[in-house]
């Protein structure tokens, strides 16, 4: 690994965004430790997945910095943040439905490798590559739906394929959207343990509303509500909070 | 089974000049380049989600060029040949910055836009394209020293060049390339979170497409020894587009039906018929309520499901 140039594995600094006269994120700063597990919450319309959007480049902020491991990214394409190790995935699952599972991680690999721009040779040449999918799709227990087509899988199985997705790529900050989201108990829990398998390597930032399960993971905890950093900090100190209870908990 | 149809398609297509008469050959000729040209459009148009209305704009860019280059400025075929499909190439690469400004009905309407400007150009500048005339007069060239002036001769020089676009671009889409620009049809967003650079894919896309545009319109300008400014017309993207619609955009196989569908209605139906035109409208419009995703994807399926349903 190349040596780290900041402590910060992500910077957000006074960030914001508008959409005419709604400010959905106002003036957020956030720090995010290499390493860190973060975990974010808020109410509904909070501005937290316009947070994550601006940090991966599919919005531009009005105003305000992103800098992730010390590099300014604020005006990065998507695709240049994503070489910088960032990897997301979405609340709303986003995969090529039409394509099987192995192909979708695929896709995954092939995104950060200069083979991406092969023309002259077909893709299921590059043996190492479908090696590398299966291994991925074998960590989040789906090898054995590796040859069907997404749109055959269930829905908390879609779930896992988005992981593996990112994880293929070996982020060093993960966006996870909603990674729980509409997932059965059983489901819930396998994809817990899988996201606290992530290496320490990654840094992994979640927006998730299942609290009782989101809190096990989560180191530090930023509570949003109407685009403001409201609590930010250790998990145990923002969930014993006044305000947290207030806004979030409703007690 | 899929290899011995294929390798049968292949040798009727090889020893069809031994059966066939003149003017089948020509026909086929004709077809041979009209499937090059749905080929290339359909990179944009099945594989991209690029839906182009002009790009006859790439045939007629190099027809013109060459035509010029060897009567006008008398230089051989095979400079000429290299200087049109460097220039078309060229011109797609320009054609790409401007439409790919937008994507779906925007990007439709500025090709659209821009085969209009050429088509004008080749119209009005009648002093170097000879306008409304044309250019006539010229000839074939003969590679390798083998002339092409014989319906034969010249049938096997467009198959040994059809073979080879064919599979080019079969393996373009097979590639870690042609994944990517598939990926970027469907989910753009994600594409470009994956550490894809969607604009760069599709205007890679859109020159390599431009590119043998431009070879199609090489062998058009030498069957036909003639261009026109018709021939960079909207009507004739417009039949392209619907060629590769109508036989199945997003397969390798339909756009080459569909382009032989178009071809063999125009020239059989225009025979008996002033208004082929709504001939050729009346079969689209079967096919759409019919097989809306293309002839070739809507056999296979009729064939899968009768196999399913004699088990």
């Amino acid at each position: 690994m190349t040596p780290l140039k900041s402590d910060y594995a992500l910077e957000v600094v006074n960030l914001k965004k508008a959409f005419g006269g709604l400010v959905v994120t106002q003036n957020i700063s956030l720090a995010i430790r290499q390493g860190e597990r973060r975990l974010i919450i808020g109410p509904n319309g909070a501005g937290k997945t316009t947070l994550f959007n601006q940090i991966s480049g599919d919005m531009r902020p009005n105003s305000g910095q992103i800098k992730l491991d010390g590099t300014d990214v604020t005006r990065f394409a998507p695709y240049r943040r994503a070489h910088l190790g960032l990897s997301r995935t979405y609340q709303i699952i986003t995969l090529f439905t039409g394509d099987t599972l192995e192909h979708n991680v695929t896709l995954g690999l092939l995104g950060l490798r200069s083979s991406r721009w092969q023309m002259w040779r077909p893709l299921s040449f590059y043996g190492d590559l479908a090696t590398e999918a299966r291994r991925v799709l074998d960590t989040v227990g789906l090898l054995h739906l590796a040859a069907h087509p997404v749109s055959d899988i269930a829905y908390g199985e879609k779930r896992r394929v988005e992981l593996a997705m990112a994880l293929a790529q070996k982020p060093r900050v993960l966006l996870l959207d909603e990674p729980l989201a509409g997932l059965s108990n059983t489901e819930r829990s396998q994809v817990k343990s899988l996201i606290a398998s992530i290496p320490r390597a990654t840094t992994v930032i979640m927006i998730e509303h299942d609290m009782d399960t989101a809190l096990d993971l989560a180191e530090t905890v930023t509570l949003l509500n109407y685009g403001r950093v409201i609590v930010d900090g250790d998990r145990d100190a923002v969930i014993a909070d006044e305000r947290t209870r207030e806004v979030y908990l409703g007690v | 089974m899929k290899w011995i149809a294929a390798s049968l398609l292949a040798a009727l297509l090889v020893l069809l000049p031994l059966v066939a008469g003149e003017f089948y050959l020509n026909l086929a000729s004709q077809i041979l380049i009209a499937v090059i040209f749905a080929l290339s459009l359909n990179l944009l148009v099945g594989y991209g989600g690029m839906t182009s209305l002009g790009h006859a704009s790439f045939l007629g860019v190099a027809a013109y060029i060459s035509a010029l280059l060897t009567t006008r400025y008398g230089l051989g075929h095979g400079p000429a040949a290299i200087i049109s499909i460097l220039g078309t190439t060229v011109t797609a690469a320009l054609f790409g910055i401007i439409a790919l400004r937008a994507t779906g009905l925007g990007f439709l309407m500025i090709t659209l836009a821009l085969s209009q400007v050429l088509w004008g150009l080749a119209y009005r500048m009648s002093d170097v394209t000879n306008g409304d005339n044309g250019i006539a007069g010229l000839t074939r060239p003969m590679p390798f020293g083998i002339p092409l002036d014989s319906p034969a001769s010249f049938y096997w020089f467009a198959l040994i060049v059809t073979g080879f676009a064919y599979l080019m671009m079969a393996i373009f889409v097979s590639s870690s390339f042609g994944s990517t620009l598939r990926g970027v049809r469907d989910q753009p967003r994600r594409m470009a979170a994956l550490g894809f650079n969607p604009w760069m894919i599709r205007w890679i896309t859109f020159i390599y497409a431009g590119f043998w545009g431009g070879i199609s319109g090489l062998l058009y300008v030498y069957y036909n020894k003639y261009i026109h400014p018709t021939s960079l017309s909207t009507t004739s993207s417009a039949e392209a587009l619907l060629g590769v619609i109508a036989g199945g955009s997003g397969t390798l196989g339909g756009p080459a039906v569909g382009a032989a569908l178009v071809l063999l209605l125009k020239n059989y139906a225009s025979a008996y018929l002033d208004r082929w035109n709504m001939l050729l409208g009346l079969v689209f419009l079967f096919i759409v309520l019919v097989m809306p995703t293309g002839i070739v994807p809507g056999f296979s399926k009729l064939v899968a499901r009768l196999r399913g349903g004699s088990k």
